[in-house]
């Protein structure tokens, strides 16, 4: 297409250069990845064994500065996961290798510490962690109600991933606009909301939303270690209960009337059949969404608004049904191509329905189940995310801190190097 | 118990990175734009996370026709062939127009003013030599885990490329 040729100049004018600046350099894919690991690895080693809040805050405060601010939250390890899932789908789809290693990194460490990620290293909880001012508790129905979301939320987000349609953790992530600075109005809008929510309410978006946070809760349910308070000398005083703000303490179940084995296993029957009526309702009615659903991919609905044109239902094209007509491409090859991508909705829709109802059911069953028995106030591993506020309500810690200070200072330690304290006692 | 759930959950994240091992791409791989494909609409300077878009226009000075009347650079019917604003196709007066010898002209971008609307690129390639194309620059892009133009695009114009080769610029070569 060169329709004016070039000139030949006279005056030795040369052709200026086009710059081409260089992407982010590859090594800091490295420093991002240490960055992270010594992150949950710092995490971790605060939560489980020093048990200081002081030091979970400043970290808190490092992710939100590090991964929030200065990464502008990119890459997150909740938005890792629709890539990942849309590699596992896709056959074009490359997967960065760090970010593989931001999806997986706080799973590993969930199954051995617990939610650590989500303490003081992932740059959206930390963000809603620095806000909490006064919480309160949310009735226990909403609680419930609520926190089935992140796991239906999860369903969908791989679904569309999977189906190369739409990233919805990324679109709808609320604060990722706030550490950009820049982004639509609606989305600062809905960080400000859920900010201004979580002054009251506990990391709302954590807690009922986010779908990796689902991912960790299940890891964290069966990992080695968790953050227990001292149940040996536990003396009832519901003082770690209070300053959860993330109503992850449970009470001890001693007090509560004990269902009779039989009365067990007729809730266990009915909920169980109540469970599995869901997941065939749930398979059903993903597979009625499949249809709408998959409008919004956009090869779907190119070939929706093409079909549309063609019928002369449709008097305006859109930017994408021109660019499609210029190509000169059939028709044929696109509505085929839409027909194979919504039977993958088809399939897709009717297994996250059947996953929603099994949620549903899950969380139906835990209800009137008590397989545990807790004779102290004990924080739920799967709802803790190991901010470690209730160490410094505990009694009995701040006791334990104490003899521990004590211990430091008595004069033990300025025995002559190499002599034993059992053998001089 | 917990012991074997956790077992069974090392598993199953080693079943997933074994699978995905395969498909890794072994390069860092970067967004960019491909000109060819590329058709105009403008979504580029509005749908980036941000502001101002890190798509900029660039000129491919051995592409470029230095013509005195640039369909780039000016409105389409202007009062005068000059830089004065109204007759400037840019809203952000981000061409530079620079007098060589008669009759050629030089057309450059100041990227700092450039939002990536792409009116200008719509002018030089519908009447002109196309030289001005789209690019995502590296110096701004954040590199999302999705670009949001990506997914807007109706051109589907925006991939995944390697990082060692960022950049699809246009050339004469490509038409000859």
């Amino acid at each position: 297409m060169e329709r004016f040729p070039p000139p030949d100049f006279e005056s030795g004018y040369t052709f200026p250069p086009t710059t081409a600046p260089p992407p982010r350099a590859d090594l800091m894919q490295y420093v991002d990845v240490a960055v992270l690991l010594a992150a949950l690895a710092l995490a971790a080693y605060f939560v489980l064994k020093l048990r200081s809040r002081k030091h979970v805050f400043w970290l808190t405060v490092f992710s939100v500065a590090y991964f929030g601010f200065y990464r502008k939250g990119c890459i997150c390890s909740v938005g890792s996961t629709q890539d990942v899932a849309l590699a596992l789908f896709n056959s074009h789809y490359t997967l960065p290798w760090s970010v593989l290693a931001f999806f997986l990194l706080p799973l590993v460490f969930a199954l051995f510490f617990g939610r650590v990620f989500c303490a003081a290293v992932c740059p959206l909880g930390a963000i809603q962690e620095l806000v909490v001012v006064k919480p309160r508790t949310l009735p226990p129905w909403l609680e419930h109600g609520l926190s089935v979301i992140p796991f239906i939320y999860l369903g969908a987000g791989i679904l569309f991933a999977a189906t190369g349609s739409a990233f919805l953790f990324c679109q709808y992530d609320p604060f990722v606009s706030l550490y950009r600075r820049s982004g639509a109005f609606a989305m600062v809008a809905l960080g400000g909301v859920f900010l201004l929510l979580g002054t009251m309410i506990g990391r709302p978006y954590c807690r009922f939303l986010c779908p990796y946070g689902a991912l960790l809760s299940l890891c964290s349910r069966v990992s080695r270690h968790n953050v227990t308070l001292l149940p040996d000398d536990c003396v009832h005083c519901q003082l770690c209960d209070v300053a959860c703000p993330y109503g992850a303490i449970r009470e001890p179940t001693g007090l509560l009337p004990t269902p009779t084995p039989q009365q067990l296993w007729q809730r266990r029957l009915v909920f169980g059949g109540l469970a599995v009526l869901l997941v065939l309702g749930g398979g059903w009615l993903g597979r009625q969404l499949a249809v709408p659903f998959s409008k919004l991919n956009p090869t779907v609905a190119l070939a929706e608004q093409v079909a549309a044109e063609a019928t002369g239902k449709a008097w305006q094209m859109t930017d994408a049904s021109k660019v499609f007509h210029d190509s000169g491409k059939p028709a044929e090859e696109l509505y085929a191509q839409a027909l194979r991508i919504r039977q993958r909705f088809t399939v897709g829709g009717m297994l996250w329905g059947a996953l929603a109802g099994l949620v549903l059911g899950v969380k139906l069953l835990s209800l009137v189940q008590f397989d545990r028995r807790r004779c102290s106030f004990e924080p739920d591993p799967g709802q803790c995310v190991a901010c470690a506020r209730c160490y410094t309500h505990c009694p009995n810690e701040q006791a334990r801190i104490k003899r521990e200070q004590r211990a430091k200072t008595i004069p033990l330690s300025a025995a002559p190097a190499g002599a034993s304290v059992t053998k001089n006692a | 118990m917990r012991e074997t759930a956790r077992t069974a959950a090392m598993a199953g994240l080693g079943v997933l990175v074994g699978g995905i091992a395969l498909k890794t791409g072994a390069s860092h791989t970067v967004w960019q734009i491909d000109p060819y494909k590329c058709s105009w609409c403008g979504l580029c300077a509005t749908a980036c996370v941000l502001q101002p878009s890190a798509v900029k226009c660039v000129q491919i000075y051995p592409m470029c026709g230095y013509c005195k009347l640039c369909t780039g650079y000016f409105e389409p019917e202007p009062n005068a062939l000059n830089t004065a604003a109204e007759n400037q196709l840019c809203p952000t007066g981000a061409i530079k127009r620079r007098a060589l010898e008669d009759p050629y002209f030089e057309y450059s971008i100041e990227e700092e003013l450039c939002i990536g609307c792409a009116k200008c690129v719509k002018g030089c390639t519908l009447f002109g030599n196309g030289s001005f194309h789209l690019q995502i620059r590296h110096d701004r892009c954040v590199n999302c885990n999705e670009c949001s133009i990506a997914v807007v695009c109706p051109a589907q114009a925006i991939s995944r490329v390697p990082a060692d080769q960022p950049y699809k610029f246009k050339s004469r070569e490509h038409h000859a």
